[in-house]
């Protein structure tokens, strides 16, 4: 059992660096995903492992800990629905707005290992004929370099290609190499892959007009909720879009994004903060 | 209750297949090969059938292809479940008529995902 205090330490040094909350009864969660990291580092224990870390204070290895105690579970066109409604609605309604010529840029905030970006592209690329020459970016980041290296190589097991993703769109979109499935270039050029802590400036990152953030707020305490939603909204045009997961809300978080009804996930700008954003522009 | 035909020559298969697929809400009939799998569709045509490959006297692609050619062959959704896990088989399965195809190894979780995605099961 690790110690409470050991526990302790290690929750606080990952909330300051990724605002991830690690509860105390999150004990069992600490020992499945640091001992592969205590091993990969050559230490003989858990424990030992956040000696090392409590001593030293290293920001490598501090990182290292945050990172595996992020969570990285994702799926191809997992949930279904956000990508039913990007197809059906947020797509066809930006195309409109931004006409043939114009062009769309996409955020998938906290991607882990490409996935959700690789499922938009997918999409867009299926529909193709339908966008004429609307350009579309997708700008896909996550805290994590690992995950962001699997992502940008665009390789994945035979288990992570069977998850959500149809077979023909297997056929279509993969390339088999040995026993592993490979993304094909043109998929894979659509996405941009870059490091970016959720906790961090997003000043240099441009705007966006659908912002793509699931199951990541659920990490987060309220006050820090509030924050990222706050400066999500700052990169988000007033007919932008916001889509979170299914068990998430903006409700009483943020005055920015409200629900669109009927669409489960899917928050556009409020009337009040085009408003301010006009007057202050 | 939909019905599920699992066709698969080994036992042990079936089982784990038909617990899965019984979990998720379907009622199952078994099949050791093709031929038996074909007699059972002409007694009772099923929502879906989880079909081996490799199996004696009819394999998985001739049954789908005959299936596909009985009257009411174009009903069942068809999701392959096999061992050979190359791009050829996996068109040629497509083109013979199947509609999705599982890798061995599968599990609870892949079942579920691709009988989500063939319509047999709504998104949870």
């Amino acid at each position: 059992m690790i110690k409470q205090d050991d526990i302790t330490f290690v929750a606080a040094e990952a909330f300051k660096r990724s605002g991830l909350v690690l509860s105390a009864d999150k004990g069992y969660l600490l020992e499945s995903r640091l001992a592969p990291l205590a091993r990969a580092e050559g230490y003989p224990s858990i424990e030992a492992l956040i000696a090392a870390a409590r001593r030293d204070r290293s920001e490598r290895l501090l990182w290292g800990i945050t990172e595996a105690l992020a969570t990285h579970e994702t799926f191809f066109f997992r949930d279904n629905t956000p990508f039913d409604l990007f197809k059906q609605d947020i797509l066809p309604n930006l195309a409109r707005a931004r006409g043939l010529n114009g062009s769309i840029r996409i955020w998938c905030a906290a991607c882990s290992s490409g996935q959700e970006p690789y499922s938009l592209a997918m999409l867009l690329d299926e529909e193709r004929a339908r966008l004429g020459n609307l350009k579309i970016d997708i700008v896909a980041t996550d805290m994590a370099p690992r995950v962001l290296e699997k992502a940008k190589a665009g390789i994945y097991s035979q288990f992570e290609v069977q998850r959500g993703l149809a077979i023909q769109r297997l056929v279509r979109h993969f390339e088999q190499t040995g026993d592993q499935w490979r993304i094909k270039p043109n998929i894979r050029q659509m996405v941009t892959f870059q490091k970016q802590n959720l906790l961090e400036s997003f000043n240099a990152m441009g705007t966006f007009d659908v912002v793509f953030c699931r199951n990541v707020l659920i990490y987060f305490d309220a006050e820090t909720k509030k924050q990222v939603l706050a400066r999500l909204a700052k990169q988000t045009p007033n007919d932008g879009y916001l889509i979170m997961g299914a068990a998430e809300t903006v409700v009483g978080l943020s005055k920015d994004f409200e629900p669109v009804e009927g669409r489960r996930g899917l928050y556009g700008r409020t009337d009040a903060a085009a408003g301010k954003r006009s007057a202050a522009a | 209750m939909k019905t599920c035909l699992v066709v698969d020559d080994s036992r042990v298969i079936r089982k784990v297949a038909r617990k899965i697929i019984e979990e998720i809400g379907f009622e199952c009939v078994e099949a050791a090969d093709g031929a038996e799998a074909l007699e059972a569709c002409r007694k009772q045509m099923p929502d879906a059938v989880l079909l081996d490959w490799n199996m004696p006297v009819m394999n998985g692609l001739d049954f789908v292809k005959a299936l596909r050619r009985e009257e009411t062959g174009d009903q069942p959704v068809v999701v392959f479940c096999t061992t050979e896990n190359d791009m050829s088989h996996i068109t040629e399965a497509l083109r013979a008529g199947a509609d999705e195809y599982v890798m061995k190894p599968f599990d609870g979780d892949i079942i579920e995902s691709k009988f989500q995605q063939t319509g047999l099961l709504r998104a949870s």
